[in-house]
């Protein structure tokens, strides 16, 4: 493929894609996400292959592994194309009836639909199925027409087109402004207004001028940001391209950790074909603007997620926080100026540009505009990926995206924004996808939602991410390595039968200490998890220290005794 | 692994110093571990002393100072995976192959480790053994899964 040179060259390979491709020619999209491959997603495209071989369908049938479409729990996910039937849990004993009956004869194969728990009914399409309906799938819902390792799929669905938007006819201080007037904020959690932090950089002096996209995720239990990566890298780096052309910076890097292999491989690729494409290295598209992007490999560790630590490790350094004199769109990476922004703002960007700012802040609250990606996991029936616009209070995304609790349990309460973030009780579930709404509830925007329900015990949760948070402190500040050692011995007590009167008051001080006095978000919100069971579950605290007594009946020594 | 291999790595990123972390790690993922002798190659080529490089390979986490066994057992342990009973499987691995996540067994059959998330939420609690995915582990079922690994 020879780089393409402007704009309008860009639009005419597009076009030379979709003519040399028939929309009424049958297609099949097996999603070949890590989790769905995990159920044997990579033996059914396999099978898919051979049968059609078998039945010299080479020619007129396609068939792809796509990207992620969320639907996890009914993985392997398999659509069909162009009639958009959707099967769910397939096997590849079912591959060729599939192929007989619906590729051939267009029959839909009943056994393989998603029934309705509560109605009984069937649903032919993805978009008839409750789990994707209340969806608002902007940045996602192409996923399963992609494969991630096609930029010409992504070309197909338009890709690319807000890139040659901005090159075509936009100033980099035109793209600042239409990002600002979208109010993007800041996915990680804190909500930062993009386009300010942007804004800043380019103004900074000086040079060069760096781009981060932090996919670490080191949440336990959360993997939207990553497996985002892994189904639409292009969507990633276009942002990051347009961000780049905005800030005026000249190299680019992805910060991911390598649990996820395909995550690397997927991003790595889609790197190696927008060079190809001219996307990426000298004179983009024709302009003056060059730009490299790299994938940096994480060492491992929680605290890399924070942006100072993030930075000294890029650097070859040991990952400590510092104390943050200089913002980083002053002195960042090698104390150049940077921007550092979650993977899920810069797959929002080439959506702004595209659509508009108007358009995009019109989705969400007035405050939190757009939509968000949450990993949904737990004690839910529908475990995925959602993407939801801000402003869907959290009772729709569990009981009508999530289906409700698994085996008609009883809700217990979200986690949301895992070892830094806290719980909700049944009573506060209207709560809206918002950042000041969360953060007065005591939740942090993180990327992963964990449904307890009535067998969890939360005080057993909130040790569980105290032991995780005392092995991921660095060590480097006293509040947060003493500190949670401290609380964890006490948590260990409360579960143990040795809890003692007190304990409890004791806790709430210790974590007042941390949350003042520690030197990083990290230790800083360390307790965050803590303080909100104390407030909302406070009785399962007493139960476990007074009666001696865990009511969801999980802590082993406790139970045990009731037992006898 | 060869000096020559080393050297080879370390040019690949320019021999600068600052490349620590990702030269580490590309050594790591051919060798599987990192033997003080290519600690110390690596020292004496990006000019980095030995005590600032374990410094690095203690803090990181993906680094491993200690040879691997023949079958390396992930257990994922993120929130979705324990609040749907991780620790139980963890605890019976445990007690099966005698160590503990981070360790590898005298035999150097098994290392055991524990991971954050896997992203296979949806077939929590999931093991992970030379790629092959376990899932929907019960701690009686996950007994029988390492039992077949000789």
């Amino acid at each position: 493929m020879a780089q393409i040179k402007s704009p309008e060259e860009l639009e005419k390979v597009r076009q030379g894609i979709l003519s040399g491709r028939d929309p009424s020619k049958p297609s099949i999209s097996v999603c070949a996400g890590s989790a769905c491959l995990a159920s044997g997603a990579a033996e059914v495209i396999a099978a898919f292959k051979a049968e059609i071989k078998k039945q010299g369908l080479e020619a007129d049938v396609d068939t792809k592994g796509a990207g992620c479409p969320g639907f996890c729990e009914r993985g392997p996910v398999v659509v069909i194309y162009p009639e958009e039937i959707c099967y769910l849990q397939v096997k590849p004993e079912d591959v060729s009836e599939i192929v007989s009956s619906t590729i051939k004869e267009k029959k839909v194969i009943d056994r393989l639909l998603y029934v309705d728990p509560s109605t009984g009914e069937k649903a032919v399409h993805e978009y008839d199925i409750p789990f994707y309906k209340k969806q608002m799938r902007l940045v996602i819902g192409d996923n399963i027409k992609i494969d991630p390792k096609s930029i010409d799929d992504y070309l197909a669905v338009g890709g690319y087109s807000a890139l040659g938007k901005v090159i075509r006819s936009m100033t980099p201080d035109q793209v600042i402004e239409e990002v600002s007037k979208s109010n993007l904020r800041g996915r990680s959690g804190s909500g930062f207004p993009a386009g300010f932090k942007w804004e800043s950089c380019r103004k900074s002096e000086g040079e060069p001028k760096y781009i981060i996209c932090n996919c670490h995720e080191g949440d336990p239990g959360a993997f939207a940001d990553r497996r985002l990566l892994e189904a639409t890298p292009h969507t990633v780096l276009e942002g990051m391209i347009i961000g780049c052309y905005a800030i005026g910076a000249a190299e680019g890097y992805i910060f991911v950790g390598d649990e996820f292999p395909q995550t690397v491989e997927n991003a790595r690729l889609a790197i190696k074909q927008a060079e190809e494409y001219g996307f990426l290295g000298k004179n983009i598209l024709g302009s003056d603007f060059d730009l490299t992007i790299k994938v940096y490999i994480d060492g491992g560790g929680y605290v890399l997620g924070e942006s100072s630590s993030l930075m000294a490790s890029m650097e070859g350094k040991i990952g400590e926080p510092r104390t943050k004199y200089d913002h980083a769109t002053d002195r960042g990476l090698w104390a150049k100026p940077t921007v550092l922004n979650n993977l899920q703002t810069w797959v929002n960007v080439p959506l702004i540009i595209n659509q508009g700012a108007d358009s995009f802040s019109k989705i969400g609250t007035e405050e939190s505009t757009g939509t968000r990606v949450f990993s949904l996991t737990g004690k839910v029936n529908n475990i995925g990926m959602v993407e939801v616009p801000m402003g869907m209070t959290f009772r729709e995304i569990v009981f009508d995206i999530g289906g409700g609790i698994r085996g008609n349990k009883k809700f217990k309460a979200l986690q949301a924004g895992g070892p830094m973030g806290g719980f909700i009780p049944e009573n506060l579930l209207d709560l809206q996808v918002d950042y000041e709404e969360m953060k007065k509830a005591g939740l942090a925007m993180g990327p992963g939602l964990i449904v307890a329900d009535e067998n969890t015990c939360i005080v057993d949760m909130v040790k569980y991410y105290l032991t995780f948070l005392a092995n991921e402190s660095c060590g480097k500040c006293t509040p947060c390595r003493d500190g949670l050692r401290h609380m964890l011995k006490i948590m260990n007590r409360i579960t143990e039968g040795r809890g003692q009167k007190g304990d409890l008051e004791l806790l709430e001080i210790l974590s007042e200490v941390q949350k003042s006095a520690a030197l990083c978000a990290l230790g800083q919100g360390a307790s965050d998890p803590l303080r909100a069971s104390l407030k909302h579950f406070r009785d399962e605290y007493e139960a476990h220290i007074e009666e001696k007594r865990c009511p969801a009946g999980v802590c082993k020594v406790l139970s045990t005794a009731l037992n006898i | 692994m060869d000096n020559d291999r080393i050297d080879q790595i370390i040019d690949k990123h320019q021999g600068e110093a600052s490349s620590l972390i990702q030269v580490l790690l590309e050594i790591q993922r051919e060798n599987s571990w990192l033997p003080k002798e290519i600690l110390e190659r690596v020292s004496e080529k990006l000019q980095v002393s030995l005590a600032q490089i374990q410094h690095t390979a203690t803090f990181y986490k993906a680094f491993r100072l200690v040879p691997k066994g023949r079958h390396e057992i992930h257990i994922c342990n993120g929130t979705s995976c324990h609040v749907r009973g991780a620790q139980g499987v963890i605890d019976t691995v445990q007690d099966l192959i005698g160590i503990r996540p981070g360790q590898t067994d005298l035999d150097s059959k098994f290392t055991l480790e524990t991971c954050n998330c896997l992203g296979r939420c949806a077939l929590g609690p999931v093991i992970e053994i030379e790629g092959k995915t376990h899932s929907k582990m019960s701690p009686a079922e996950a007994k029988d899964v390492i039992k077949k690994y000789e």
